[in-house]
C-alpha cells in the first residue's frame, strides 16, 4: 500500500511524461496523489494529466485539483488587484512575483498552480509607506515575536508577513529578492527598472527576470522546501520562452546579479527531471537526491540530508557567528527543522 | 507506514497509516461492514505517527499528519488511538474537501428526504441524530453534510458517531444491543465515545436524499421553535461550512438554492424526548 520508496520520483515522471501514469496500479496512484499534494504540485499534475484514460477515483480527485486551482488563480488576481488598490495613491511600481505574476501573464507556469501568499516586490526607499498604506487598508502584521519582527526588518529581503484582517490572505512585500545577509546582492533596482507592465496598474519581472528569482529563491535562500515546484516553474518559462535569444536574455540577467551559478544548476536540475536531460555535477545529484526524497505516505525522507540542507539554507543566508546567533534563539524558541 | 488500512466512508475515501498497530485494529473492527475506496484509490491519507523513534514506546503520543494538518494539533495518547483517527479524518474533509460544500451538520433521511440538524457543538446533534437513527430513521452522518453544487442532493457521510458526556448513556440505553468503540475517558472534550452506525445507514451511505428540512437545535428551558428565514439561514450555514469560501461562487450558488428551497426552524429543547416529539411534529407538518 503506497511503499516507502521514493515517491517524489514518480511525481517528476507523470509531470514530464504524463502518459506514464497509464502504468500506475492503485497503489501508484495512491503514492503519486499523496506525493504530488505534499509537493504543492497536484494543480499541476491535474492539468497534465487532464484527457488520459486514468481510473475514476483518481481522475475525481484530479478533477477537484484542478477546480481548485482555477479557485485560487481567481482569489490571487483579487488579492493583486486589492494590493494594487492600497498603493495605487503612491504611484510607486509593483511588481507581481511568482505564482500570482504567472497567472497574471497567463504563463504556462501558472496551469495549475497552488498559489499561497501574494508576493510583491516594491522600491526599498518606498517600501515604508508601502507598509503604512497596506496597514490602513486592513493589512495586519502576523508575527507576534519580537525576535522574527526585528530579524526580519534588519536582515531579510521582504517587511515581516502581514494578513488581511478580512480575506485572511498574507502578503509578502519584498524589496528586493535575497535576504540582505546573503553573500550575493542583486541589483534590486534593476529588476524593477525591467519589469514589464500588464496594462492593469500591475508589473511582472520579464521572463529572464522570473527564472534568476525562482534560482535564486531554490539555491541561494531555501533549504529546497517546495524545490520541484520551483524547478517545474523554471522548466516551464524555459518551454515557453527559450531559444537563443532567450538564453543570451537569461545569461545576461543572472550574471547582472551575481546568480549566474545558482541559474545554471536550476537549469541543469529541471531539464533532468523534467526536460531533455543534463550531465549533473556530482553536487547536483545531492541535490536531485534531496528534491525527491518523499515517501508514499507524503513525509520527506533522508532525514540526514534535510539536516544537511536546512543548515546549508542558513549558512548562505548569513555569516557563521549570525547564523550561530540566530540558530540559538530560534532552538530556544522551540523550532525544529520541518520533518 | 508499519499498520495501514482503508476504508470509505459515503463517497470519501481514506487510507490510514498508523506506526503503532492497535489504533489500525480498533478502526478495522469498527468499520468493517464498509466497503473499500473506489478503485482502491483514496481521495485522503490519514497518518497517526510518533515525532520522534523512541515515542513509539516512552510515553507514546499519536501525533495527526496527513494530506491536510494544522499546524497546532496537539497529540493524543496511544489508548485514544482511534479518536485520533477520527479527528485526523474529520481534518482532512474540512480543509481539503473540494467536491462538496461541507456542511458541519448531522442528516438523517427517510423516503429520499433529508433533515439537516446543525448548531454550535454541544447543541446535541449527534445525539439527536442517533436516537433518530434509533427510531427508524437512515442516519446520513453525524457531524457533515455533503451538498453537491451539481445536484442539490446531499450526500451522507455516516462515519462513526461520536457521542460525549451524557449523551454515551442515553445512546447505550436507547440500542442496547449496538457496537461500540471503547469508552475514552479524559479526551479534551471530555468522555468520548463511538457508536457504529447501523447497518442500513451504511448499507445505503451511497444513496443521496434531498433536503426537506433544516433545524438549528440548542438546549433551552422548554419546548419552543421559531421560523428561520433563508438570510438568517444562509449566514448561519455559512458560519457551518469548512469550504463555503474555498468553493467560491459554486458554494455561494449551492448554498443560496438551499436556504430559498428548504424550509428551517430553530428549536429549543429541555430533553431529548421534548427533542424527538418536536422535530418528528416539525417533519409531519412538511407538505
Amino acid at each position: 500500500m503506497g511503499g516507502t520508496g521514493v515517491s517524489g520520483v514518480l511525481v517528476a515522471r507523470a509531470l514530464r511524461d504524463p502518459a506514464s501514469v497509464l502504468a500506475l496500479d492503485a497503489a501508484g496512484w495512491t503514492a503519486l496523489l499523496c506525493a504530488a499534494r505534499a509537493e504543492t504540485l497536484i494543480g499541476t499534475l491535474a492539468h497534465r494529466v487532464e484527457g488520459l484514460a486514468i481510473p475514476a477515483a483518481a481522475a475525481r480527485v484530479l478533477a477537484d485539483a484542478r477546480a481548485a486551482a482555477e479557485q485560487g488563480r481567481m482569489a490571487a488576481l483579487w488579492e493583486a488587484e486589492m494590493a494594487r488598490r492600497a498603493l495605487a495613491p503612491s504611484g510607486m511600481p509593483v511588481v507581481l512575483l511568482k505564482g500570482t505574476a504567472f497567472v497574471a501573464s497567463g504563463l504556462a507556469a501558472g496551469q495549475g498552480r497552488q498559489i499561497g501568499d501574494l508576493d510583491i516586490l516594491v522600491p526599498r526607499e518606498r517600501i515604508d509607506e508601502a507598509e503604512a498604506l497596506l496597514l490602513s487598508a486592513g493589512w495586519e502584521w502576523v508575527k507576534p515575536d519580537p525576535y522574527d519582527d526585528a530579524y526580519y526588518r534588519r536582515w531579510m529581503h521582504e517587511l515581516p508577513p502581514l494578513i488581511h484582517r478580512e480575506r485572511d490572505r498574507m502578503i509578502d512585500v519584498h524589496h528586493t529578492i535575497l535576504p540582505l545577509t546573503a553573500r550575493v546582492t542583486p541589483d534590486a533596482a534593476a529588476l524593477i527598472a525591467s519589469a514589464v507592465a500588464l496594462g492593469n496598474g500591475l508589473s511582472v519581472l520579464p521572463p529572464e527576470g522570473m527564472v534568476v528569482h525562482a534560482a535564486a529563491h531554490l539555491f541561494a535562500d531555501g533549504d529546497l522546501q517546495g524545490g520541484l515546484r520551483n524547478l517545474w516553474d523554471i522548466h516551464c518559462l524555459r518551454a515557453e520562452f527559450g531559444g537563443v535569444q532567450f538564453d543570451l536574455a537569461l545569461a545576461a540577467c543572472a550574471a547582472q546579479h551575481g546568480l549566474t551559478r545558482a541559474v545554471e544548476r536550476s537549469l541543469r536540475l529541471s531539464a533532468h527531471l523534467f526536460g531533455e536531460g543534463a550531465a549533473l555535477t556530482l553536487a547536483d545529484r545531492v541535490y536531485v537526491r534531496r528534491l525527491l526524497a518523499r515517501d508514499g505516505w507524503g513525509p520527506r525522507t533522508r532525514k540526514l540530508t534535510e539536516i544537511a540542507f536546512y543548515l546549508r539554507g542558513h549558512g548562505l543566508r548569513m555569516p557563521p557567528l549570525m547564523l550561530a546567533k540566530h540558530l540559538w534563539a530560534k532552538w530556544r524558541s522551540g523550532y525544529r527543522p520541518a520533518g | 507506514m508499519r499498520h495501514a488500512t482503508m476504508l470509505r466512508i459515503g463517497p470519501v475515501g481514506f487510507r490510514i497509516g498508523s506506526d503503532w498497530r492497535a489504533p489500525i485494529v480498533a478502526l478495522d473492527d469498527l468499520y468493517r461492514d464498509y466497503p473499500q475506496p473506489q478503485d482502491s484509490i483514496p481521495d485522503f491519507t490519514v497518518r497517526l505517527f510518533a515525532a520522534r523513534p523512541w515515542r513509539r514506546w516512552i510515553r507514546p503520543a499519536v501525533h495527526l499528519g496527513g494530506d491536510f494538518v494544522i499546524p497546532e494539533a496537539a497529540p493524543l495518547p496511544l489508548a485514544q488511538g482511534v479518536l485520533a483517527a477520527e479527528m485526523a479524518m474529520n481534518l482532512q474533509m474540512a480543509l481539503g474537501q473540494r467536491r462538496y460544500l461541507l456542511l458541519h451538520a448531522s442528516a438523517v433521511e427517510k423516503d429520499g428526504r433529508a433533515l439537516l440538524m446543525t448548531g454550535e457543538s454541544g447543541a446535541g446533534k449527534s445525539t439527536l441524530a442517533a436516537l433518530l437513527m434509533a427510531r427508524g430513521w437512515r442516519l446520513m452522518g453525524d457531524e457533515f453534510a455533503l451538498l453537491d453544487p451539481a445536484t442539490g442532493m446531499l450526500h451522507g457521510f455516516p462515519r462513526l458517531i461520536s457521542l460525549k458526556n451524557e449523551a454515551i448513556g442515553v445512546m447505550e440505553a436507547a440500542l442496547p444491543d449496538a457496537r461500540w468503540g471503547p469508552l475514552l475517558k479524559g479526551t479534551p472534550k471530555g468522555d468520548i465515545r463511538h457508536l457504529v452506525p447501523d447497518t442500513r445507514a451504511i448499507a445505503a451511505m451511497d444513496a443521496p436524499a434531498k433536503p426537506a428540512l433544516i433545524l438549528f437545535p440548542a438546549f433551552g428551558h422548554q419546548v419552543a421553535e421559531r421560523a428561520v428565514e433563508p438570510s438568517e439561514c444562509f449566514v448561519r450555514l455559512t458560519q457551518a461550512s469548512t469550504n463555503y469560501v474555498a468553493r467560491g461562487e459554486a458554494g455561494f450558488d449551492a448554498l443560496t438554492g438551499l436556504v430559498r428551497g428548504v424550509p428551517a426552524r430553530a428549536i429549543d429543547y429541555p430533553d431529548t424526548d421534548g427533542a424527538i416529539a418536536l422535530v418528528e411534529r416539525l417533519w409531519g407538518e412538511l407538505a
